[in-house]
């Protein structure tokens, strides 16, 4: 065991078939261990019947290799797998609804909506949709800047992270149909 | 277990599979058929019904056992498992039938067993609307079991129990649950089974790597006190052999966890006893004096390590392990060798050198010398008061010669019985390791002895314990099944007793017990039965019970508030345990 850890956040991304039960399945993994996760995202991925969950914790490096353990043995689990943030490439996306009357005033939230990389997504009579994908802190950044203006509603996406490891989710399920084994694809052991 | 002789009827029935137009029931049974299946532990219900319909139509090839409880049914199933090498079936209804098994599967969960459940649901139409004994088994079950699954279509049968049978007994073994709704076993489908040869994304056993069996054997191979941890997982893959092999030829110390029991003979010279909370002295003592510790199918539970910052730390760690995620987990091993131990260890034993370890050795008979002293004798000869739990259990090893099938429950005779029953033959000792279910000990022995008819069954169990189950009397009297039930009576929750007493101050709240007469219970049951409190007759009540043809419960009065030592307190080091 080893002393006391930092903890940092980390990215699981998990690759499984399509199977009901399956959501349920791992977070019971983090329940049982009274960890909160943070965010948590399904998709489709580029090969027909296999799901990415992309689920953030925040946690110790071994709890998480822990967890990432558990996950793996899962049945219907093709992979799990544990990421530092320097090794993912990742966004989220916030909306944000304002009132209309804000913008007719003056062009200072527009200015604000351009300089941020954010964009209008939709302009109603009565309210309008600002829309911003980024890392958490330039969407709390962006959040910050709208507030004075009359923020009506705010939603913020989970993460979806992509790794920088070169290997493809194809490549990879081929060699776990070839060898029926895995290692890890990612370079943390 | 692989190399080791079974004596459960295995059928050899040709495989049905003949493409037929049939109902979904008829298909699990024929499925089961397909999968060697033999005997069914269960309880019937509404929403299994049809299943049972068939169980009726089939019953020459598979023999149905009714227990008086579903828990029963579980516990047995274990029993038979964990007697056989084979997988553990049984049957229940919905809601609480269902709900009845999950103590059981937890057991088999921990305990690596591999267990089939397969649970009635009600009408796929019905799933979710609170209907008549529905619950949503799946939801249940999924953090206790390896696998589960939901049936809804008849035509899904197959494949779903060919998967349960491949997860369950592949790799490390744990049990699964499929939930089958009850028009999914009235509709039709046509028969095809294909036993399940691999899944995609689950991989068993990991590939051996050479490299670090490599290192391993170079570390012991330079070791001056290396020490060996035999868990259960060299009885699950059949490395008994295989282990007395590195033993051997490289002189080193083996120590059983409570699961790795009967892995090797008591009286081996490298034998050095077992570890744990109430283990043997010298092989937890010298845990934090060895300079290579050699774990194998074991996973580091607290109830053995203690107080992980004080284990094994100027050890380096050799970890033999099939399941990746107990790498790590407890004790960081310096060299992790992932594997089925059979298949590690044949490939380690030949890059290992001979070596002698005489000095090393004695050390563990020294402090033998020191437990036996002061405990061992004590608790296995006395010569006065009132009859001790250890005195019991010596005198049946000595009069079953260490060949029985020894079935413990929960507590301190459970620990007793770990400690004096000398065992000879592997798969002997069955016991709820990691759950510690009181009330598994009376169906499981009667599933065990269901597997090996041609072994003495003895099951072991406490006046608390044998209450939780009891009616499974019933059962082994139905079914003629020989086991012979020793009830270890002090009229106490001994255990629990015990930490009051040591950590509570003898505030002995709730476990004092009034008990019924347990033989005048048995004898209405139907079962031969004595009561004993008299040292002067215990060990002819004990050879009248062991040459007893039927079913036999034997009431031993012991001693009211005995202590079991020695003992590592909770929390405390290998290095403390106490004599007294």
């Amino acid at each position: 065991m080893k002393e006391k850890e930092q903890e940092e956040v980390f990215t699981i991304s998990v690759l499984t078939e399509n199977k009901s039960g399956l959501l349920n399945a791992i977070t019971i993994i983090f329940t049982r261990r009274k960890m909160n996760i943070e965010a948590l995202n399904v998709s489709e991925t580029e090969i027909e019947g296999v799901s990415r969950f992309t689920i953030i914790i925040q946690s110790t490096f071994n709890r998480a290799e822990q967890v990432v353990k558990q996950i793996n043995k899962l049945v219907e689990v093709l992979g799990s797998f544990l990421y530092r943030e320097d090794e993912v490439y990742y966004q989220e996306i916030a909306l944000f609804k304002m009132g209309t009357a804000a913008f007719l005033n003056n062009n200072t939230i527009e200015r604000v909506v351009r300089n941020n990389g954010a964009r209008i997504l939709v302009i109603e009579r009565d309210h309008i949709v600002i829309e911003k994908t980024g890392h958490r802190d330039e969407i709390r950044a962006l959040r910050k800047k709208l507030e004075p203006f009359g923020l009506l509603e705010f939603v913020r996406s989970g993460r979806v992270a992509i790794s920088k490891a070169r290997r493809k989710t194809h490549e990879f399920l081929k060699e776990l149909e070839q060898a029926n084994y895995f290692t890890s694809e990612n370079n943390y052991q | 277990m692989n190399n080791m002789e079974k004596e459960s009827t295995l059928t050899t029935m040709p495989a049905i599979n003949d493409g037929a137009r049939i109902s979904g029931s008829e298909a699990v049974i024929r499925a089961l058929i397909n999968e060697g299946v033999d005997t069914v532990f269960g309880y019937p219900g509404g929403a299994i019904m049809p299943i049972y319909d068939e169980v009726f139509k089939f019953d020459e090839q598979i023999s149905h056992v009714l227990t008086r409880h579903e828990q029963g049914a579980v516990h047995a199933a274990q029993g038979y498992s964990r007697a056989s090498g084979k997988v553990g079936v049984c049957f229940a209804t919905s809601g609480p039938g269902a709900t009845n098994l999950v103590t059981g599967i937890a057991d088999a969960q921990v305990d690596s067993t591999p267990l089939v459940c397969i649970t009635g649901q009600v009408p796929s139409g019905l799933l979710g609307s609170s209907a008549f004994q529905e619950i949503d088994i799946i939801g249940i079950s999924m953090p206790i079991t390896k696998w589960n699954f939901q049936v809804t279509r008849a035509e899904e049968i197959p494949e779903a129990i060919a998967r349960a049978f491949y997860v369950a007994r592949s790799g490390r073994p744990g049990p699964v649950l499929i939930d089958i709704t009850k028009d999914a076993q009235f509709g039709l489908l046509d028969f095809h089974y294909a036993p399940c040869q691999g899944i995609r994304s689950y991989k068993p056993v990991p590939d051996l790597d050479e490299f670090r069996v490599a290192e391993a054997a170079s570390l012991i191979n330079a070791a001056q006190q290396p020490l060996i941890l035999a868990g259960h997982g060299i009885l699950l893959s059949g490395a008994e052999k295989e282990l007395l092999e590195l033993a051997e030829k490289a002189d080193i110390p083996v120590a059983c966890t409570l699961l790795g029991l009967s892995v090797m003979p008591d009286d081996h010279p490298n034998y050095v006893g077992m570890l744990g909370m109430h283990g043997n002295y010298a092989p937890n003592k010298l845990t934090n004096e060895c300079d290579v510790l050699i774990a194998i199918g074991m996973r580091f539970d607290d109830r053995v390590t203690g107080d992980l910052s004080q284990y094994a730390r100027q050890a380096k760690v050799i970890h033999i392990e099939i399941d990746p995620s107990e790498i790590d987990k407890n004790v960081k091993a310096d060299i992790p060798v992932l594997g089925d131990a059979r298949e590690v260890l044949q490939a380690l034993n030949e890059k290992i050198k001979p070596a002698a370890h005489a000095e090393w050795r004695a050390r563990f008979r020294e402090l033998e010398q020191v437990e036996f002293d002061k405990i061992i004798y004590h608790d296995t000869t006395p010569t006065e008061g009132q009859i001790k739990m250890g005195e019991v259990i010596n005198l049946v090893s000595q009069q079953t010669k260490g060949e029985a099938v020894i079935v413990s429950d929960v507590g301190q005779h459970q620990m007793m019985t770990a400690r004096y029953y000398k065992f000879n033959r592997p798969d002997s000792h069955i016991t709820s390791g990691g759950l510690g279910t009181m009330g598994f000990a009376l169906p499981a022995a009667f599933g065990a002895k269901l597997a090996s008819p041609n072994r003495q069954v003895v099951a072991v169990v406490g006046d608390g314990g044998v209450q939780m189950t009891i009616q499974e009397l019933a059962t082994m009297v139905q079914y003629h099944v020989p086991v012979k039930i020793i009830v270890l009576n002090n009229n106490f929750l001994g255990m629990v007793r015990q930490w009051q007493q040591l950590f509570f101050e003898k505030r002995y709240a709730s476990t004092e017990m009034v008990n019924p007469a347990f033989a005048e219970v048995a004898k209405g049951f139907g079962l031969e039965s004595k009561r004993i409190a008299e040292r002067a007759g215990l060990a002819r009540a004990i050879a009248d019970m062991l040459a007893w043809e039927g079913p036999y419960l034997l009431e031993v009065a012991v001693e009211k508030e005995e202590n079991i030592f020695p003992m590592i307190p909770s929390g405390a080091a290998v290095t403390d345990m106490r004599l007294e």
